[in-house]
């Protein structure tokens, strides 16, 4: 096996890698930095967030505005000294992109524009039109190029990480195309693979979103943090679920069920603002979990537009006109006339909520850095604790940024601190994990993968949906638990060494059913109704409430060796200044405002 | 957004390195409605008739650029060409044209990849704007984002390499997408990077070598336009060349 020695090694090339990449060769431009990806960077996911990233630049926006937002989006489950930090450095990185070439828009006078975003108190959302991560990932990608420090290993799908003593020095790759595997030693190891969408059968995400990062982290004793937190984005297309972005209603696009009423007014974000003139935090800019809980209860109604590929609502855009539309949201009309035959300018975009975002992920700190010294994490795969229970739109593509930058300094500085490391031990792992992957081809099963991987898509939106009871979670965890026996059995066809993606796939669907498994075990476990996880169950309904006493905790799933699933643990929630209250949008949170103004001038 | 269900005749090229000695062709038929992309047209084949074809794919909405294939002998993105468009007929899947096939319809990118990264793709600010403070941004009208933001848009996806008929003759020749980020840097009020990047413009492999086919134009998914770009290219390579002489130290 090919062996290369590297003193940061960084999987995955999207936002946060590049971003960490580009931070370990700018602090120290003799390090070696091995960024390794199973994409092209620019195919990373990154490439397909619309809507923008958040940092405070207006005169009325304030970073504690940003905080507030973010904490009480997140239902009081976000690390508050994470998110300080958070807020504070967003603005920065996100000139330091400007600087870069990122093509952000502009105001007449040449500055950057924002825009509106769901749960955000001002406008304080950067946007590159509607392809905000399509040029925030390109202009990383392109940056990354002028640092001859880093050595790029495309197309190259890990296996594992390599550990001794405890510590993380290393991984081991598939080069897919060359059909080789490759050791990489090195000081430190950054994870930037993003989400896990793909354990969901319906979802925005690419092909490629498939928990990798996670699973690795999660199989070495490294703990996956508040993973029953799933977010469903309130409008995706039907039938592919690709995404309408959030943009669409911070520009003024309306939702009307099918007797043409806004319906939103009923759930806590009205009254109802005119159309034209968008409000931050009222009706259509409310948060995405309670925009997409707001569609189950109004198909539970009866309320929703009937479709051959489903129930939706209607994304109404009409009223902003061809030229506001073709400016500002370009690939939203593309999208919604190739994939949806329905032109946004001309008609309403038919619109259902969608499986888009895990909040949880490894567990990191502030930093960072897991449990695990040597081993970082940043980005969707991550935990950093800034999006608690519900993440507000715009704040994971500044997260990657932000948190790649930290992780790289940080890197940087470990690396230092560190001799080179090789030894028999890491050589043993490297080539453990290539046997394992090799005794694949050895399986003579009849299990068919695709099969599986529908049916733990299946499960998992029955299961562990935008409503959730004990009952229908306790199948699903039935269910994932025999595919874990049935995956085992799946006889490979494709017997070639170069490009199997059959191969590939499989060792993907474990990691993902991994994640699953995560997924569900922290959500049966979580007796409480929070931001994405809204429960119909307990002793009278009990709980549908959140409960703060017992359940303003992280769910912590850890791997326990022998064992076919996760432990769940509970670990405590940092607070630093904004103490929990009701969560409130609307006009329920205007009055909850004044109250607290008339209490303070007392 | 309708249900019902046809089969259409899908011919893919199969090429596997360690047992084929050339690529052949393997025909499948595929169930198809209105909303069936190409895309999902080889997912059908793959998880129902052969496991072992291997393609590039991820985003599904034509953004991240993984699946410029051949179809029908025009270079298209495979998650944005729909079997309703060939209604009537049979389909024929290769790999992008132009390019080295590793392996069914996965070809080698790796020369795309050099050449975009070997055209100093980033900003390069002069001397007084290298130490822009973090609070502010470089002043950018609208008017003047307009000048590059198209040329922007490129996803690399391949598709304007496999159309060009100069890169088919010469390999050599930097190519419709790398052309045109050079162009777009260029262009970008905030770099100052354009004399740095004049020798891969002029250089025979550069602007000059194309031929203005503008084929290229025509297969890009994402209307980027790169045969404008290589036209404005020569243009600004035109006068570069009229400075150089009347002003030696420019």
């Amino acid at each position: 096996m090919e062996k290369y020695q590297a003193d940061v090694a960084i999987v995955g090339a999207g936002g946060t890698g590049l971003r960490a990449a580009i931070a370990v060769a700018q602090a120290d431009p003799k390090l070696r930095v091995a960024l390794i990806s199973k994409v092209y960077p620019m195919r990373s996911h990154t490439v397909a967030a619309e809507g923008g990233a958040a940092g405070v630049v207006r005169d009325d926006d304030s970073y504690q505005k940003h905080f507030e937002d973010t904490v009480a989006g997140g239902d009081w489950l976000c690390e508050q000294d994470v998110v300080e930090k958070f807020v504070h450095q967003a603005p920065e990185e996100l000139y330091q992109l400007e600087h870069w070439g990122c093509p952000w828009s502009r105001k007449p006078n040449g500055d950057v524009n924002v825009r509106r975003f769901g749960g955000m108190k001002v406008p304080r959302t950067w946007f590159a039109a509607d392809k905000s991560g399509f040029h925030m990932l390109h202009t990383l990608y392109q940056t990354s190029v002028q640092f001859p420090s880093i050595q790029r290993f495309d197309e190259h799908f890990v296996l594992d990480l390599l550990v001794e003593d405890g510590e993380c020095r290393g991984v081991v790759c598939y080069d897919l195309q060359n059909g080789v595997f490759r050791q990489i030693n090195a000081k430190t190891v950054f994870l930037a693979t993003g989400g896990a969408g793909r354990c969901y059968l319906f979802n925005t995400n690419g092909g490629i979103v498939t928990g990798d990062g996670m699973a690795l982290a999660y199989r070495h004793g490294v703990p996956l943090r508040d993973m029953e937190f799933v977010q469903y984005h309130p409008t995706g297309l039907l039938g592919c679920g690709l995404l309408m972005t959030e943009g669409c209603r911070g520009e003024g696009g309306v939702l009307y069920n099918k007797d043409g009423y806004r319906y939103l007014q009923d759930y806590g974000l009205g009254p109802e603002t005119p159309v034209g003139s968008p409000k931050n935090k009222y009706m259509e800019l409310g948060p995405r979990d309670r925009l997409s809980q707001a569609f189950w209860n109004e198909s539970k109604k009866g309320r929703t537009f009937k479709y051959p590929l489903g129930e939706a609502v209607h994304l109404d855009l009409t009223h902003l006109g061809e030229k506001y539309l073709h400016e500002r949201l370009p690939l939203i009309c593309e999208l919604a006339m190739t994939y949806s035959g329905v032109d946004p300018v001309k008609a309403p975009v038919p619109v259902r909520p969608v499986v888009h975002y895990t909040m949880g992920g490894i567990e990191t700190d502030g930093n960072t850095a897991t449990r695990m010294p040597g081993l970082y994490a940043g980005g969707e795969c991550a935990s950093v604790g800034i999006h608690g229970a519900n993440r507000l739109g715009s704040n994971s593509l500044v997260e990657t940024i932000v948190f790649g930058k930290i992780g790289g300094d940080a890197m940087a500085e470990y690396a230092h601190n560190h001799k080179d490391f090789d030894s028999a031990e890491l050589t043993r792992q490297a080539e453990a994990a290539e046997k394992r992957a090799l005794d694949l081809f050895d399986v003579k099963g009849t299990e068919s993968m695709s099969k599986i991987r529908n049916e733990m898509g299946q499960s998992m939106e029955e299961g562990v949906g935008i409503y959730r009871e004990e009952e229908s979670m306790q199948k699903t965890i039935d269910t994932l638990k025999g595919l874990q026996k049935r995956i085992v059995n799946v006889g490979l066809t494709d017997r070639g060494r170069v490009f199997n993606t059959e191969w590939m796939n499989l060792i993907e669907l474990g990691y993902t059913l991994d994640v699953a498994q995560c997924m569900v075990h922290s959500a049966i476990n979580r007796k409480e109704s929070r931001g994405s996880h809204q429960r119909l169950d307990g002793p009278n309904g009990a709980y549908k409430q959140r409960d703060d006493e017992n359940f303003l905790k992280h769910s912590l799933a850890f791997k326990l060796e022998g064992a076919d699933e996760p432990r769940i643990e509970l670990s405590d929630v940092k607070i630093t200044t904004f103490q929990p209250a009701k969560r409130v949008y609307g006009a329920e949170a205007e009055a909850a405002e004044a109250a607290k103004k008339a209490k303070e001038a007392k | 957004m309708e249900a019902t269900t046809k089969t259409m005749k899908v011919t893919v090229l199969r090429y596997r390195p360690e047992q084929d000695e050339k690529p052949w062709e393997q025909t499948f038929d595929v169930p198809y409605h209105r909303d069936t992309s190409v895309l999902e047209a080889l997912f059908y084949i793959k998880d129902n008739f052969e496991p072992s074809l291997s393609f590039r794919w991820s985003c599904r909405m034509a953004v991240c650029g993984s699946c410029g294939m051949m179809v029908n002998g025009v270079p298209h993105l495979a998650c944005k060409t729909f079997l309703r468009e060939y209604e009537g007929k049979s389909l024929k899947i290769e790999p992008l044209a132009n390019f080295p096939i590793e392996r069914d319809l996965v070809v080698d990118l790796s020369d795309l990849i050099e050449k975009i990264e070997r055209i100093k793709p980033y900003i390069i600010p002069d001397a007084k704007n290298a130490n822009m403070p973090l609070n502010k941004n470089f002043k950018q009208t609208p008017m003047q984002m307009e000048a590059y933001l198209q040329f922007a848009q490129c996803i690399n996806c391949g598709c304007c390499y496999a159309a060009c008929p100069q890169y088919k003759l010469n390999p050599k020749f930097i190519g419709p997408a790398a052309l045109t980020l050079l162009y777009r840097y260029n262009v970008d009020n905030r770099d100052a990077g354009a004399k740095l990047r004049a020798p891969f413009l002029n250089s025979e492999e550069g602007a000059w070598s194309c031929t203005f086919v503008g084929y290229c134009s025509e297969v890009c998914p994402k209307q980027v336009d790169p045969s404008s770009a290589i036209q404005l290219g020569k243009k600004m390579s035109a006068t570069d060349y009229v400075f150089n002489m009347i002003k030696p130290e420019h």
